[in-house]
């Protein structure tokens, strides 16, 4: 089957592709099929950190697309990643049954725990796999479209936006914090048992949900990759450029922006959700604001509006502080604002900008 | 929901599928439009008639309410009261911005603005009209007819050649005429043009004159401008706002005797030029 010329001209995006499969295959062989003392040998640590990178790399990329292309600086984009992680974790917890330290079938540990006698109504249908995956697309989808709808229809823009959509997420995190919230409060969802029948901590589940979130990854980019080579993408990129100028060409601003805001938060929402099996756990901190605030660093950093650059960005920058966090802990939050101050000072359009142009220059 | 999605340029609520009425010959109604900006009256009981396929100048000192007057019947203001009719039937007072670029009205903005990381031919194509549905949106390729239609509007406004060129990288002069191409693709009935040759080559500012008379007749043109001898080469009738309401009407070499529009504006505007 030929490629479609919008992915074909998209050569930065055609080696994503192809280092998203190698690994989807390598990965796998090196965990299972080489054996544990051999130098190659990847530990499930490892596939779990992998997998977590590229969950991150997902959410980046719904970053980038509402940033990069349509001009919203959402501060608050783990918000939709943690109502998606929440969502599976729900499922989870409702996987658990019997298994729990009281042994209710239906009540989780925490609300036998809290002396409450049945499942609140928002816990039912949990227990059904399908069920909780739709919702990993609807609950954070209709949060975007309603805050969306709201925000973009009163014009809210620029800072006063980005501020809002930081409050958004740290009212949340607040919310979920209490315990009569019924999400298990400052402890969150954890001790998660199985996915789907499978033990939750084996090798291969491990495996399926590494190789799941590189199909996850590579299915957002191609979704987005394909949105903006639309002419909805030109609308996206004129709405950034000048707003007023789409709205007098006959464009209903708000409504594409409230409909490609929904749709960047349900692929953050299935980042989240395939996040959780990997961490095995989900708490109000993913609410954090300062989680959202990194999303966007990332973005900056690989380059905004390339998509491409916004993976990068994820996968380089949490790599960095999975190893600055174990060597020199305290260091973190200073490299990372100061990573931050110097691309937006010396790398205006972040790594893949820099590669352009070093490319640009040589022809 | 569906209406939601598909509705995504307005046309939805655009009130009438037949043509803009303009059997009287007035393409354009504003009446008694006042318009109050914490108690400054920016537009004060104006009242103005621009004829169907008509150039008209609109000058005026600065604080005169031009550009307020262009966002009235944009809609981006919206008046205390007054009315404004498209036609006989379309009342512009009903409708927001995309709903009145969707029933024939094109804007200019006084600075360039064109979308500067396309090329001119996506600018071109992100102002077609028709293309706007959903299911038009969702393309990436271009229909012959469509196709046709830009190298028409490429060809008028003198950028057969930069079609692939990016918009950012035009030179001043052809930023104006690629946005008042995009406007032509809209296909629309009346022109609002603000302040074209602003920042222009005196050769620029001929083509732009030329673009513009080649215009009129089959639409209605309204040019704000400030450049006197740029209004003398186009206009047959200008319009002087002052103070936010009509203060002469009439041949450019007229009003240039009128010892009020002397007084106010073009006395101490020749002295400047």
């Amino acid at each position: 089957m030929p490629l479609p010329p919008w992915l074909l001209s998209d050569r930065a995006g055609l080696v994503l592709l192809a280092v998203l499969a190698l690994i989807g295959v390598g990965v796998p062989v090196l965990n299972l099929l080489v054996p544990p003392d051999h130098p190659l040998h990847l530990t499930a640590y490892t596939v779990t950190l992998l997998g977590k990178y590229l969950c991150y790399a997902l959410l980046a990329v719904a970053v980038d697309l509402v940033w990069g292309y349509m001009g919203i600086l959402s501060l608050g984009h783990a918000a939709f990643f943690a109502l998606g992680g929440y969502c599976f974790g729900m499922y989870l917890m409702r996987q658990i049954g019997t298994r729990g330290v009281y042994g209710d079938p239906a009540l989780p540990d925490f609300m036998v725990f809290l002396n409450w006698k049945e499942l609140p109504w928002y816990w039912h249908g949990f227990d059904l796999f399908w069920f909780a995956a739709l919702m990993v697309l609807v609950v954070p989808g209709l949060l975007a479209f309603v805050f969306g709808w709201f925000a973009f229809r009163s014009r809210v823009s620029g800072v006063y936006l980005s501020i809002i959509t930081q409050a958004l997420t740290y009212a949340l995190m607040l919310a979920f914090f209490r315990n009569e919230m019924g999400f298990g409060g400052n402890n969150g969802l954890t001790d998660f048992k199985d996915v789907l029948g499978y033990p939750i901590h084996a090798d291969a589940t491990r495996i399926v949900l590494f190789v799941l979130s590189a199909l996850a990854l590579a299915g957002g980019y191609l979704a987005c990759r394909w949105l903006v080579s639309t002419r909805m993408g030109r609308v996206l990129v004129a709405i950034r450029d000048s707003e007023d100028r789409a709205r007098f060409l006959g464009y209903r601003v708000e409504r594409v922006k409230a409909l490609v805001f929904t749709f960047s938060a349900m692929l953050a929402g299935v980042a989240g959700a395939l996040y959780v099996p990997q961490v095995g756990i989900i708490n109000p901190g993913e609410f954090a604001p300062l989680n959202s605030i990194e999303a966007v660093i990332w973005v900056a950093v690989g380059g905004r509006g390339t998509l491409v650059g916004a993976v990068v960005g994820a996968v380089l920058v949490n790599y960095t502080k999975t190893w600055l966090t174990g060597a020199l802990p305290e260091v973190w939050l200073f490299a990372l604002g100061g990573l931050f101050v110097a691309v937006t000072l010396l790398l205006p359009y972040g790594l893949v900008g820099l590669l352009r142009r070093r490319r640009e220059a040589a022809v | 929901m569906s209406e939601l999605i598909s509705d995504l340029d307005g046309s939805g609520l655009r009130p009438l599928q037949e043509p803009v009425d303009a059997r009287h010959g007035i393409l354009l109604y504003l009446e008694e439009v006042t318009v109050t900006f914490d108690g400054f009256k920016a537009i004060d009981n104006l009242s103005l008639y621009i004829g169907d396929g008509e150039l008209r100048c609109i000058i005026g000192p600065n604080g005169a309410g031009k550009t307020t007057m262009m966002d009235i019947i944009t809609g981006k203001t919206k008046p205390d009261s007054g009315r404004v009719f498209f036609g006989q039937t379309i009342d512009l007072l009903k409708l927001d911005e995309p709903a009145i670029a969707r029933v024939g009205i094109g804007r200019k903005f006084q600075r360039p603005t064109v979308i500067e990381p396309l090329t001119v031919l996506e600018n071109l194509e992100l102002a077609m009209s028709g293309a706007k549905r959903l299911r038009g949106l969702m393309t990436t390729r271009l229909s012959g007819e469509e196709r046709d239609c830009i190298a028409a509007v490429l060809d008028r406004i003198g950028l057969a050649e930069h079609g692939g060129r990016l918009a950012g990288i035009l030179a001043h002069g052809q930023k104006q005429w690629l946005e008042i191409g995009m406007l032509l693709m809209q296909e629309p009935r009346l022109l609002l043009v603000d302040e074209p040759v602003a920042g222009m080559t005196p050769a620029e500012m001929d083509r732009t004159a030329e673009l513009l008379r080649s215009l009129a007749g089959s639409h209605s043109v309204v040019v704000v401008e400030h450049d006197m001898g740029f209004v003398r080469s186009i206009a047959d009738r200008v319009t002087v706002l002052h103070q936010g309401r009509v203060l002469a009407e009439g041949r450019l070499d007229e009003l240039q005797e009128d010892p009020t529009v002397i007084d106010v504006y073009l006395g101490a505007g020749d002295a400047y030029h």
